[in-house]
């Protein structure tokens, strides 16, 4: 085994286990911050294979975004101090669902790939991101920010029922004004 | 340990060295502190002014707050394309194009601030 394949074990056992603590703790607000050690943990995993870039990026959204935004939600709805006795767990169908996602996926790759080895490509780094992107893919680059702005109207309409309704409240003022 | 995962040896060394830091802390605060703390009647009380305290705690967060936290999910998305886009702008091949479509990138993303804006999203009412 070399330094990698040990890296891989430990950082996916880690994944794995942070993963379990998340859906098992009765803590809802620990179970964010579990979730932070399970993504983290996956960041390295991404970091082992090679994927620089991609690694930071999991840093940045995903435990720095993400998982803020996970806790914002959960403050907002529940604001939990100590463990909820409250929480339903259908364990069977998950533990259904997410073995057989994972072992299903586990015997399509052992069959694709036997057991033949392959070198690691060069790292992903920025650099390398960075070509790809601006060479040939500028037109999806471009569409991608289309599809973030109209997130971002999107998430600010839903969140804010009385932009939408301002026709309606002007309209109710009209009639108080009258 | 060369090339690439050599090149973060020092930062899994950093990281250990933070994990055994935090393990020693704690590990001599378990063993040095008392083992049976005094437990006198009224200790685990809140404090309230000299009078009893009356019903839970109360916490409080609001839909603004939530507001910002996507409003940063979205432009933490945006600025991870800054990076990869920084290191290359300046090599040959790239240049003035690329600062033009990183432009039009910003640009488009600017409309949602300047969306938000408008709507008065960003004032804290």
């Amino acid at each position: 085994m070399t330094v990698a394949d040990v890296l891989l074990l430990a950082l996916g056992a880690v994944a794995v286990g942070a993963g379990v603590l998340v859906v098992t703790s009765a803590h809802l607000v620990r179970s964010g911050l579990y979730l932070v050690v399970s993504l983290g943990a996956m960041a390295g995993l991404y970091l082992v294979l090679g994927a620089e870039l991609v690694a930071w990026v999991q840093i940045l959204v995903y435990v720095g975004a993400v998982v803020v935004l996970l806790l914002f939600a959960v403050m907002l709805t529940r604001a939990p101090i100590g463990p909820s006795t409250d929480l339903d767990r259908p364990a069977l169908p998950a533990v259904l669902i997410g073995g057989g996602a994972g072992l299903g996926l586990a015997a399509l790759f052992a069959d694709a790939f036997r057991w033949t080895f392959y070198a690691m490509p060069e790292p992903g780094t920025a650099e390398r991101v960075g070509e790809q992107i601006f060479g040939g893919w500028v037109l999806p680059f471009e569409v991608l920010s289309i599809l973030l702005l109209s997130a971002l109207v999107g998430a600010i309409v839903l969140s804010r029922p009385d932009i939408g309704a301002r026709a309606a409240a002007t309209a109710t003022e009209h009639e108080r004004g009258a | 340990m060369e090339g690439y995962l050599g090149s973060y040896a020092v930062l899994g060394l950093v990281l250990a060295a933070g994990v055994l830091l935090f393990v020693a802390a704690f590990g001599a605060n378990r063993l040095l502190r008392p083992g049976r703390p005094a437990e006198p009647a009224g200790k685990r009380i809140s404090y309230e002014s000299g009078i009893d305290p009356v019903g839970g705690d109360w916490a409080q967060a609001q839909i603004r707050y939530y507001v910002y936290a996507y409003l940063y999910v979205l432009f933490a998305v945006e600025a991870v394309f800054l990076f990869p886009w920084a290191v290359i702008f300046d090599r040959p091949g790239f240049g003035g194009l690329s600062i033009a479509e990183m432009g039009i990138f910003v640009a488009v993303l600017a409309l949602g601030i300047l969306y938000a804006w408008r709507k008065k999203i960003l004032s804290w009412t």
